[in-house]
């Protein structure tokens, strides 16, 4: 894509976050989309495009009273909105619609009209994991771990940091599910889920949803926010089933999608003001800091541990308190890009001072996918 | 307990279930190039090309990494168990239960040697498991 092209003009989470047991999946969807179109000074008659994972657009469009000539139900996890962003800048710079509403809702915790976890006992995760007793994310995101801690001598005391030094971040944000300061010891004491993972270094399980509206560089100058354009974008899939990955120590989907997202961008690693990276699991922010090129293979738990990603660190990363500390609905993705946002705008509440390129990197399924976007608020 | 969830063979895959049920570890190759890969379909991935053959496997493998479940699954019982992937002689990995020996880090230790088992649990599925390799 063309750089800088395509605006972010509307932008805004759900009403409530956390536990919100008297709205459904559908509901929150709306709830979040009403609140961007809100931020953008839109009506749904004003949006042409739509984009969603989990639900339909289909679902979205009818409920919004919504006639788009743009659909995109592209949903591969919890990256799917960095997705919708890459494509949605495709079909505007295309002609195919101007106005592009991408929401998020899920009712995480309090399952109100969600469906269960579960696969077909006919597809391959079905036949060739499923029967091994993996249960949802926490026994399967997990399991390369022990080889990469292996293989680069990473201790349980480095996984812990990363949700030690992600929850000096949510102390920061009001609206954080948890800020109270928490020590290695409080995660190497925390439940055991599944050897090698604790509790806290899982990510949460809440109610929540957020919503995006993209136009074009052109229109966003008119529209009441500041805007935040889209620098670079990348995408990748590699496997439905965790124990197919090429490298148990590194994402071939984080880094061809990565590199595409650098390279579109035009931008080098110390241009970098901010970082988002996806963290459902406390090991995602490692595997991210060097498939990203960020760190060398085996170096991220020595730049974490060196607090570079910290308050006053060189590169701030995961700002919101992340999916461990912030909020974690099941697709995470919407709320680092929501951050991405806030920080280009100026208004996080942990606002990287000065910050003008961000990086937001999403993971979805088990390292099955993956989507980057790079944002710059300057046009 | 509830019954343990079982996988449904397609006929992509029907070989490799019932070479289970007769005790045998079947997987598949290029022709072309000889590579070996799993799960199971009738080409080879990359090449494309479905000049394939299904072969016996060794059975040899080493542990490459697992967690433990300490949440058991309802049809799983009640302890702790280890998800596996196991790192098969012929180069492709596959995900197990690894039996015969505690569930537990110290005696789980990764690259250790295994060597595959089978267990029916109906008629017509049993599963691979891995075990200690003996001798």
């Amino acid at each position: 894509m063309k750089q800088k092209s395509i605006a972010v003009v509307g932008a805004a989470e759900t009403t409530q976050m956390g536990k919100i047991p008297d709205v459904s999946v559908l509901g929150l969807h709306a709830d979040a989309a009403l609140n961007a179109l809100a931020d953008a000074g839109l009506k749904p008659s004003d949006i042409d495009g739509v984009a969603c994972a989990g639900i339909s657009p289909v679902e979205l469009a009818q409920y919004l009273g919504i006639t788009p000539t743009y659909a995109d139900g592209t949903s591969v996890g919890g990256c799917s909105f960095m997705l919708h962003v890459r494509h949605a800048a495709a079909a505007i710079n295309a002609g195919h619609c101007t106005t592009v509403l991408i929401t998020h809702g899920e009712s995480g915790r309090s399952r109100v009209g969600a469906g269960g976890f579960g696969r077909a006992p006919s597809s391959m995760m079905g036949q060739f994991e499923m029967p091994f007793g993996v249960t949802a994310p926490p026994t399967m995101f997990t399991i390369p771990v022990l080889r990469y801690m292996k293989t680069y001598g990473v201790t349980v005391e480095d996984l812990a940091n990363v949700a030690v030094i992600q929850r000096e971040w949510a102390a920061k944000n009001p609206r954080a599910s948890y800020r109270d300061p928490i020590t290695i010891d409080d995660v190497l004491n925390s439940d055991m889920i599944a050897w090698p993972f604790r509790k806290l270094m899982c990510c949460l399980v809440t109610d929540g949803g957020g919503a995006l509206i993209l136009t074009s560089a052109e229109r966003a100058k008119d529209f009441p926010q500041k805007p935040v354009y889209v620098l670079g974008t990348g995408e990748s899939v590699e496997t439905p089933l965790v124990s197919q990955m090429e490298d148990f120590t590194s994402s071939k989907a984080f880094r061809v999608s990565g590199k595409k997202a650098f390279d579109e961008a035009g931008i080098s690693h110390a241009d970098v003001d901010h970082l988002m990276i996806y963290d459902a699991f406390a090991h995602l922010p490692l595997y991210g800091l060097e498939d990203l090129g960020f760190c060398k293979p085996g170096e991220a738990k020595d730049f974490i541990n060196g607090r570079n990603t910290a308050i006053g660190g060189k590169l701030p990363l995961n700002t919101n308190g992340g999916g461990l500390s912030y909020m974690h609905s099941g697709m995470y993705g919407m709320y680092a890009l929501q951050e991405s946002v806030r920080q280009m705008r100026g208004i996080a509440p942990a606002q990287v001072p000065g910050a003008k390129i961000s990086v937001c990197h999403g993971v979805g399924g088990m390292f099955a996918a993956s989507g980057t976007v790079i944002f710059s608020n300057e046009a | 307990m509830p019954p343990r969830i079982l996988p449904e063979p397609t006929p992509e895959t029907q070989h490799f279930w019932d070479g289970s049920r007769n005790g045998e570890l079947l997987l598949q190759r290029c022709k072309e190039t000889g590579e070996a890969y799993f799960p199971p379909r009738p080409f080879a991935p990359k090449s494309g090309s479905r000049n394939v053959e299904v072969f016996k496997a060794s059975g040899r493998a080493t542990l490459y990494s697992y967690v433990i479940n300490h949440r058991p699954r309802p049809d799983m019982g009640t302890e702790p168990y280890a998800i596996a992937v196991v790192q098969l002689e012929e180069g492709p990995r596959m995900m197990t239960n690894i039996v015969g020996c505690p569930q537990t880090p110290e005696a789980l230790v990764l690259d250790m040697p295994l060597e595959v088992v089978f267990e029916k649990m109906s008629d017509t599925i049993s599963l691979p498991f891995f075990q200690p390799a003996k001798g």
